[in-house]
């Protein structure tokens, strides 16, 4: 009898130990695929990071919590850059393994940070995932074969700028003998736009006055001054960072300047960009990239699930839908749809993807009206195809109005009035490029 | 508009910037005269001060409730910066005391963020940031009445704060206490209450300057930059003078406004941002007590 107990108490020792490692077994077995979340929380830039990492991490639960992509889990790991260029490299090395694991993507969400790290990823076989900022010419995807800066980049921004500003004065023959002020702040990121805009200025008959602003702008009167004395008939603003943002328009009001001449790059176009500036700030147009609103089926799934499970990264839910918060959706919708594709190309449904194998997901990424409809967002961007020499994607952005508390779209998603100028422009800077650094472009077919 | 007016407005201009300089400047000249430490803190107090007075607005505070809630709060940071920092501090290098208000300043600004958050506040202190229509009939020049406000607000400061510290006794023990604070503890001068005085009236020009920005930039972290246009502003006037912190002020909004809009574009422009430290080396190199500072005079 006391044997049997014995053998009864070591055969439920046995069990109890197979089950805990059959658990661990199916745990560990569980697939998972790593993401770096660069982040910038704190600090001049957090408005515009909160926002759009914030959704990046929302999507990423919501993505789990309705069973992964084709049961990968998504994992991620976050690091603070405060938009910080070093911090950004600092914050790439950190995040590249976790785990064994290695990231497949990175997103800088600015300029300079983009730049830092871009000559990296080719080596690293990471993608650069610029969404609608950083390198132009990366566009070029065969010198640029492991950069991305869909959707849209800010040559075609421009374009697109200053085709509005045309129609607005009745055609491109009424532009001869505008002027035009480019009021930016001082940084690459803040003359990425001139080449492109330098040579339509000069097409069409235009007077390009460049002035800039030294960070962090929170003065801006002297450069208020100048464009008082040019008296420019439009005012394309280049700044970054809110207190950059608000006190352009509180000054233009200072001085006098209509807003409605304004139009703000995508990077100053949110709302809290607009609202510190009060009246100041109604009239003024800004460009999108991903249009705002809660509108669509994916924010109002991700409402309900993951901020209704108490899931939510936002601390304050009511800037889901924001301007910030649905650019970072998108981004993060791409990188799922590439990590969803990478799968399918290489037979590796159900299983975590490498560097290259993401990548080619993501040059194959063809997001279709239907696609975007499929997914929850059509409407809220441009529908968009990647290919082997495009990195682009749309080069498409939509006008958006300030009304005094909150952005009114007021046209389609329009491209510049001839794509393909922009696009000579882009190949002739990569192939440059490739030249100086003795770059073999990757043949297309 | 003719060539010689616009001139007029951009020295106008730039002195009018100048004031707004000034109070920043205010709140680092009061701890240097106590302590002769350079509070590299002051923009975090801006930011903290500020961001507190908005968000207890926020949480249904009336203005003036708002405003005194805040002005407590810079209390208690002065007294736990003399508690937490300063004490244990005395006797330490000017270094040192340095190095721990780089520390400070880190400190406000994180505990600014978390309690209040991230996002960018408006603030509408119900004065007009649009040109003054008559001003502006009359001369041509576009004077806001923020500007007038801003001017008005720093020198009435400078004025009180000038007789505060000249006239009364507690001035004169803040000076003793500058001047030797180990004689002038032991001549029974409270050294502690002098310091949190000081503390508390730099919080308080903190949260001043940090309105007046607030309701021309919004009330967001970039105000914590506002640091690096004090510094030539005190390098100028002289890091112990208050008069010197408004006459720095007016030099320095001044000549980057006419150095900007004239000799900028051959530069590509966005000089204002190292032209004043251009203009501060030549004082450090000449006259490195600036224009209203105490010689230093030491035994070699």
């Amino acid at each position: 009898m006391k044997h049997r107990r014995q053998r009864n108490l070591v055969l439920t020792f046995i069990a109890a130990a197979a089950s805990i490692f059959m658990f661990t077994q199916n745990a560990s077995a569980q697939e998972s695929q790593y993401f770096p979340v660069a982040s910038s929380r704190v600090g001049p830039y957090s408005a515009m990071g909160t926002g759009y990492y914030g959704a990046q991490i929302d999507y990423m639960n919501y993505v789990n919590m309705n069973g992964g992509v084709n049961g990968v889990m998504l994992t991620w790991q976050e690091c603070e850059t405060e938009y910080n260029a070093v911090k950004t490299v600092e914050c790439y090395q950190r995040l590249l393994e976790k785990d064994g694991q290695r990231i497949v993507v990175f997103d800088t969400l600015g300029t300079p940070g983009a730049y830092a790290v871009i000559n990296r990823m080719a080596e690293d076989q990471v993608v650069l995932a610029q969404y609608g900022y950083g390198r132009t010419d990366a566009a070029d995807g065969r010198v640029w074969p492991w950069v991305f800066n869909a959707a849209s980049h800010y040559w075609s921004q421009i374009a697109v700028k200053m085709k509005f500003m045309a129609e607005q004065e009745g055609g491109i023959d009424k532009m001869k003998g505008k002027k035009i002020v480019h009021l930016h702040i001082d940084s690459a990121y803040g003359r990425e736009p001139l080449p492109a805009m330098r040579k339509i200025a000069e097409d069409w008959g235009v007077t390009l006055v460049e002035i800039s602003i030294p960070p962090p702008g929170l003065e801006q009167q002297s450069q208020w001054l100048q464009i008082r004395r040019e008296n420019p008939d439009w005012v394309t603003f280049w700044g970054a960072g809110s207190g950059m943002n608000s006190t352009a328009m509180t000054n233009a009001a200072r001085v006098g300047f209509p807003r409605e001449r304004m139009i703000y790059v995508t990077f100053g176009a949110a709302e809290e960009d607009m609202y510190p500036a009060g009246d100041a700030a109604k009239g003024t147009y800004a460009m999108a990239n991903a249009l705002p609103g809660d509108q669509y089926p994916l924010v109002q799934r991700i409402k309900e699930q993951v901020y209704g499970s108490g899931k939510g990264n936002l601390a304050d839910e009511k800037r889901v839908g924001s301007v910030y918060w649905n650019r970072g959706l998108g981004a993060a919708v791409m990188w799922v749809e590439a990590l969803r594709i990478a799968q399918e190309m290489h037979n590796k449904v159900g299983k975590a993807v490498t560097g290259a194998e993401f990548r080619d997901g993501y040059e194959a990424l063809n997001m279709t009206e239907e696609r975007l409809g499929e997914i929850g967002v059509k409407g809220m961007v441009a529908p968009f195809a990647i290919s082997c020499a495009n990195h682009e994607g749309a080069g498409k952005f939509a006008m958006m109005q300030w009304d005094g508390t909150k952005f009114v779209q007021v046209t389609d998603w329009e491209a510049p009035l001839d794509p393909g100028f922009i696009r000579k422009l882009v190949e002739e800077s990569a192939a440059k490029f490739a030249s100086e650094n003795n770059i073999t472009p990757k043949q297309c077919s | 508009m003719t060539e010689f007016l616009f001139f007029i407005e951009v020295v106008v201009g730039g002195l009018l910037a100048g004031t707004m300089y000034s109070l920043v400047a205010l709140g680092f000249v009061l701890i240097y005269k106590a302590s002769s430490t350079f509070n590299f803190a002051q923009g975090a107090m801006v930011f903290f001060a500020v961001l507190a007075f908005v968000g207890l607005m926020e949480l249904g505070l009336p203005f003036v409730l708002a405003f005194f809630a805040t002005v407590f709060l810079m209390f208690l940071v002065g007294y736990f910066t003399e508690r937490l920092v300063l004490k244990p501090l005395m006797n330490q290098s000017e270094d040192t005391m340095l190095m721990a208000t780089i520390g400070l300043g880190f400190v406000l600004e994180g505990l600014a963020q978390a309690a209040w958050g991230v996002e960018v506040r408006r603030l509408d202190l119900g004065i007009g940031d649009f040109p003054i229509p008559w001003i502006a009939d009359s001369t041509g020049l576009f004077i806001s009445a923020l500007d007038l406000t801003a001017g008005t607000v720093s020198i009435s400061m400078i004025i009180g704060l000038s007789i505060l510290f000249k006239y009364t006794k507690m001035g004169l023990g803040l000076r003793a206490v500058a001047d030797d604070a180990g004689a002038a503890s032991s001549i029974g001068i409270p050294l502690k209450s002098i310091m949190l005085m000081v503390w508390t009236t730099a919080g308080i020009v903190a949260l001043i300057a940090g309105m007046m920005w607030g309701a021309r930039a919004g009330v967001q972290f970039a105000l914590v930059d506002l640091a690096l246009k004090a510094l030539p502003v005190l390098i100028i006037g002289g890091f112990s003078s208050i008069p010197g912190a408004i006459v720095g002020g007016l030099i320095i909004g001044a000549t980057e406004k006419v150095l900007e809009v004239y000799i900028g574009p051959f530069f590509g422009g966005a000089i204002e941002g190292w032209a004043p430290y251009v203009l501060a080396i030549f004082f450090l190199l000449y006259r490195p007590e600036g224009l209203f500072g105490e010689k230093i005079i030491r035994r070699v």
